[in-house]
């Protein structure tokens, strides 16, 4: 039989984004694989379920009428019914405790290798790495990086409206609610970028709040780790010079944070290693120097509604910043 | 004659649900135009309001009023201004409105006058007695934001733009409902001394 073209390419198109890096079900992550165990039991016994009704009824329509009595017939049904309500009843349990267990094992282990902080934000995600000692606490934006085989405590924040954090390969979902911290267990068992998306509709640039989770081993994470928490390297080149002096002196500071220099906001994201990230504008754009050009010309069209403004500035002042900001490693 | 009735009722739930369908779509098409971006010659323009020379009042820029005053009437500027009011720290002296280190804007006096360019300018370029100027750390754009929501929450009758909901715990009437004309009804209170001479 000839498939037709739309079911076909609809089919691959199905498949394929199952397989990516924002997946539930190719789970690389303890929690996740837990979820995914509790989804295929579930998803196969009510397959199995499915089919002994379809047939019973299927059977029910073609047997002949019994020539038993009226009493026999009766005792039969009450066996019947008795039975499946019986069946029905031990299988609830069975789901219920499966997903207890599931939910206990997804739970938050008393002593995590690592406790990062998130805050949601319209539209975007900041990261607090949190020490005990101030000068070792540093913060990224949409990029949160874990060791590879640790479990890694992430506390949940909202500043504004209820996010969700989703992150389908490696863990479940969580709220972000504005007022209060929620906890959720994120631990990959392989080395990869996993990326994660805000899952509760918050606002017009909801689409665009995206995250990348980039696993990798102990080491390559502690490395990652020492370089983000030293201060911002100093620009080398001289468009990059100038492009520091105009991001100090334009508004751009007064809501940005590049550590080491006079710029200290926290209104948006800090950009002390904005450089080194792999997006810029919460998963919207590829960090280049074209792209940092771009979205500093005109956020309100790449992203409408967004909080950053529009700040007028001459062609050689953007050529400079944006020179600088991909110089920020 | 019963057919005749059934019909009578038939047409007339029809046209009820038309109608209902034609409002729907009309109070859809009602609904305040959100602009978020605002062309750059007219951002430019918005610094060209002129103050008269003792820094209060003046005339706003032409445009402006081509736009319909969209930083008094517009509820998403006036959201806005109530976000940048927390970002750019104005409640450190300012508290909700009604002053602290600072002046009250809720006390039925305004020291420079309650016009939008007056507004404007104390926040550009700053006022004599500790008001810094928030000309290098926003956008033209910002401040006109951020004025028209200082002057919602001092306004003498309400507005019919509402700013965003609080996000922190209710410390006074919310800006819709005219905070300061409920503040202020025993009349305006004396200049504080530390504000230095009245202008």
């Amino acid at each position: 039989m000839r498939m037709s073209p739309i079911i076909w390419m609809s089919t691959i198109a199905i498949i394929s984004g199952c397989t990516g890096n924002q997946s539930a079900i190719n789970p690389k992550g303890a929690p996740a694989i837990h979820i995914a165990h509790l989804m295929s039991g579930i998803v196969a016994v009510c397959t199995l379920v499915w089919l002994l009704v379809m047939v019973m009824l299927v059977w029910a329509l073609l047997r002949k009428r019994s020539d038993a009595g009226e009493q026999a017939r009766e005792r039969g049904l009450t066996t019947t019914v008795s039975a499946a309500v019986g069946a029905t009843a031990v299988i609830i349990a069975g789901m219920t405790i499966a997903s207890f267990y599931t939910t206990r094992d997804i739970g938050i282990p008393g002593e995590a290798a690592l406790t990062i902080t998130v805050r949601g934000q319209q539209w975007w995600w900041q990261v607090i790495y949190a020490d005990p000692d101030p000068a070792l606490t540093f913060q990224t934006a949409n990029e949160i990086h874990i060791p590879v085989g640790r479990d890694v405590h992430v506390q949940l924040e909202s500043t504004d409206v209820v996010h969700s954090f989703w992150v389908p390969s490696l863990a479940g979902k969580q709220d972000l609610v504005p007022g209060r911290t929620n906890s959720l267990l994120l631990r990959a068992e392989r080395p990869g970028i996993y990326r994660g998306q805000c899952a509760e509709f918050c606002g017009l640039q909801h689409t665009h709040m995206a995250m990348m989770v980039i696993a990798e081993d102990p080491e390559s994470f502690e490395r990652w780790a020492v370089a983000q928490r030293g201060n911002s390297v100093n620009p080398g080149k001289p468009d990059a010079v100038a492009g520091q002096v105009a991001f100090i002196a334009k508004p751009c500071a007064a809501c940005h944070t590049v550590r080491g220099t006079p710029a200290m906001g926290t209104t948006g994201p800090d950009l002390t290693h904005v450089g080194s990230r792999k997006t810029i504008a919460a998963g919207l754009l590829e960090t280049t120097r074209g792209s940092l050009a771009a979205w500093i010309a005109d956020p309100q069209t790449l992203k409408p509604g967004n909080n950053m403004p529009m700040v007028p500035l001459t062609s050689v002042e953007l050529k400079n910043i944006s020179a600088y900001m991909e110089s920020l490693k | 004659m019963v057919r005749g009735r059934t019909l009578a009722n038939r047409l007339l739930l029809t046209s009820a649900l038309l109608a209902l369908t034609v409002g729907c779509g009309f109070l859809g098409w009602m609904r305040q135009p959100r602009e978020l971006r605002t062309n750059p010659p007219v951002l430019a323009d918005l610094s060209r309001f002129r103050l008269m020379s003792n820094g209060i009042g003046g005339a706003p820029p032409e445009s402006y009023f081509a736009e319909a005053e969209p930083y008094e009437n517009d509820a998403y500027n006036l959201s806005q201004g109530k976000r940048l009011y927390t970002w750019f720290g104005c409640a450190a002296c300012h508290g909700d409105g009604r002053g602290a280190a600072g002046p009250s804007f809720l006390d039925g006096w305004w020291l420079y006058g309650p016009e939008m360019v007056s507004i404007v300018a104390s926040i550009r370029d700053g006022r004599p007695h500790g008001m810094p100027a928030f000309r290098d750390r926003m956008t033209i754009e910002q401040i006109w934001q951020l004025a028209g929501y200082v002057q919602t929450i001092g306004a003498y009758s309400a507005k019919v733009a509402a700013t965003g909901r609080n996000d922190g715990p209710q410390t006074r009437p919310s800006e819709n409902r005219a905070p300061a004309v409920m503040l202020f009804e025993e009349g305006p209170v004396g200049v504080n001394p530390d504000q230095g001479p009245s202008p």
